[in-house]
């Protein structure tokens, strides 16, 4: 990992960076996220209102006042509207954990990095004991103490995904807390928490976001496994696991119930891996 | 050598002793875990005797002390709606998740270390490219939608699978390709960034420059020195295999681990689901175990003396 190849700088020079693959996944996002903010005014439909004769319709049909653009599920509820409600969901469990598994696992990172002794010890034993049970398995067994919805899924998400900013701000913070002006400033007596948030957090947080980024992707795939298992958000709200999971019963006769629900959180998770990718080979040109 | 095998043991077993603890814990996270094993019809005479027979009502740090006794004995209590040993539940369960996890780890290993190799000895061919945006796509599929679509592609259009449940070998294809697909992106994306690595010491130039082919120096050399990250990725990526397998199962009706997991949270059988976490987790911390006494059988310069970690 150590040896960066001599040839990589020329190799820069000489080829541009695609900038329009970069723009693809911002584009992809930026368009998911309009849907899940404006889903009111764009869903044609209620998302929950229901239509028995049409039921399982295919795309494009037509019935009663309907217009099934992307098909009816098996309650005769629009798929479209349901798809553009299912964002919100996503995007929030994903946003809502993320924000607090960061806030609490930087927190704690950097305060076992600077003030080390038994905080480092308390807090990176606590790091080593979460992440070595499977995190799906963590957040199973969070969600069978908890029970199910959507407030649970985004405190059992928080809950097991901390540690993952716990390590990386610990680490970061050991490189940043000996440097000279953090010294300084805690010697000209500034308090732990402004060196941490003045001092130290600045240095780190391009680290951090690298992580946060590529967990995001990880929140919408772990919300959606938890509803497609029926651990997750409740019916009739839709979400795209949820959706998925009830297509899977109907797939020999209406294949789009499970197909585009699972289409949106392919390329939603792909756009955020790809822009992970790329936000990590600016922090850390080695990783190329 | 000893040492260090002292030092990582006591390790594991701290590790082990923290994930027993947490699990303590999480069990009493909304404050009584009587209602975690009792029925939801059940009466409150139900529930406090319930609670009695299983000592909840006694001082939490006996609590604790019983805990810890019953699984260093290898005590993982009885399913309350089976009514037998979750022990019993596991092993009649494991052998399906095995077969599932090798499926898939083969998928995985067979498909992700060639990929990374190709990957890493072309990287500026177009084919190459491709293959590696295939790879990232394979990244980011959602297992439970790619077992889908392979349903819908070879069972339901083509009818060459069946599409769920046990059987035969034609069974367990779709399964371990849906649960594979992601450790294979791993796998390719790791063997070439270790190979890329190692391709670019200066042994390799010396070796070619006095014309050795690139296929004896992969064989004799490079293998060896750039399979070090891949073990410790392989180590990781069983035991996400393993963790996937609740999905994939589900997926495919497939009756193992993930599948009585998923059953009895829904039945609200909790010691069954505690048990298989604790397997988990230990299986996990065995794992990253063997990993690490694998590198020193693969690399002599890696002193087992802890000074690596």
């Amino acid at each position: 990992m150590t040896s960066a190849t001599a040839s990589a700088p020329l190799r820069q020079v000489g080829k541009p960076r695609r900038s329009i693959t970069r723009w693809v996944p911002i584009i992809l996002i930026a368009f998911f996220v309009l849907a899940a903010v404006f889903a009111p005014l764009l869903a044609p439909y209620d998302p929950n209102s229901q239509n028995l004769l049409g039921r399982m319709r295919p795309p494009g049909t037509m019935s009663r006042s309907f217009h099934y653009l992307l098909g009816s599920d098996e309650l005769g509820r629009d798929l479209l509207t349901r798809l553009i409600y299912g964002a919100r969901v996503s995007l929030f469990v994903a946003i809502a954990s993320v924000i607090l598994s960061g806030v609490v696992g930087v927190l704690l990172g950097m305060l076992a990095g600077y003030l080390r002794g038994w905080v480092e010890l308390i807090v990176m034993r606590l790091v080593d004991v979460f992440l070595s049970i499977p995190a799906i398995l963590l957040a199973i067994i969070t969600v069978a103490v908890l029970g199910t919805g959507l407030v649970n899924v985004i405190v059992v998400l928080a809950l097991t995904r901390w540690p993952r900013y716990a390590r990386i701000a610990y680490g970061q913070t050991l490189s940043v807390a000996n440097m000279p002006y953090v010294r300084l400033a805690a010697f000209m007596g500034a308090s732990t928490p402004r060196v941490l948030l003045r001092h130290i957090l600045p240095n780190i947080i391009g680290a951090v976001t690298v992580v946060a980024t590529l967990e995001f992707g990880l929140m919408v795939l772990f919300e959606a496994g938890l509803s497609f298992l029926g651990l997750g958000v409740q019916p009739p709200t839709a979400s795209w696991g949820a959706m998925l999971s009830s297509g899977r019963n109907y797939l020999a006769t209406a294949w789009w119930i499970a197909t585009f629900p699972g289409l949106c959180l392919f390329l939603l998770i792909l756009a955020v891996n790809l822009i992970g990718d790329d936000l990590r080979d600016r922090f850390d040109p080695r990783s190329q | 050598m000893r040492r260090f095998l002292t030092r990582r043991i006591g390790q594991v077993i701290g590790t082990i002793f923290g994930v027993v603890t947490l699990i303590f814990f999480l069990q009493r996270l909304t404050g009584d875990p009587t209602y975690l094993l009792v029925p939801e019809t059940a009466t409150q005479a139900d529930i406090d005797a319930m609670r009695a027979s299983l000592g909840f009502d006694r001082p939490l740090i006996v609590q604790y002390l019983a805990f810890l006794k019953q699984i260093a004995s290898f005590d993982l209590g009885r399913s309350v709606i089976q009514n037998v040993p979750v022990w019993d539940i596991i092993a009649s369960r494991l052998p399906y998740t095995l077969q599932l996890a090798g499926g898939a780890l083969l998928v995985a290993c067979g498909l992700g270390i060639p990929v990374g190799i190709i990957l890493a000895l072309y990287r500026d061919h177009p084919a190459s490219r491709l293959l590696a945006s295939v790879v990232l796509a394979a990244q980011s599929m959602p297992t439970f939608w790619s077992g889908i679509i392979l349903i819908l592609i070879f069972a339901v259009t083509l009818g060459w699978l069946p599409p769920s449940s046990t059987g035969g070998i034609e069974h367990l294809v779709m399964p371990s390709i849906a649960l594979g697909l992601l450790s294979m992106a791993t796998f390719a994306r790791i063997t070439r960034t270790s190979l890329l690595d190692e391709l670019s010491k200066d042994y390799v130039r010396t070796a070619r420059s006095r014309g050795v082919p690139m296929g004896r120096l992969l064989r004799r050399h490079l293998a060896r020195n750039a399979s070090i990250p891949v073990i410790t990725v392989a180590a990781l990526e069983i035991s996400n295999l393993l963790a996937g397998a609740v999905i994939v199962e589900t997926v495919f009706a497939w009756p193992g681990l993930g599948q009585v997991t998923v059953q009895s949270i829904l039945a609200r059988d909790f010691l069954v689901v505690q048990g298989i976490v604790l397997l988990g987790a230990f299986v996990t911390v065995a794992l990253n175990l063997a990993a690490d006494l694998l590198y020193s059988a693969v690399d002599p310069r890696i002193r087992l003396d802890g000074s690596r970690r």
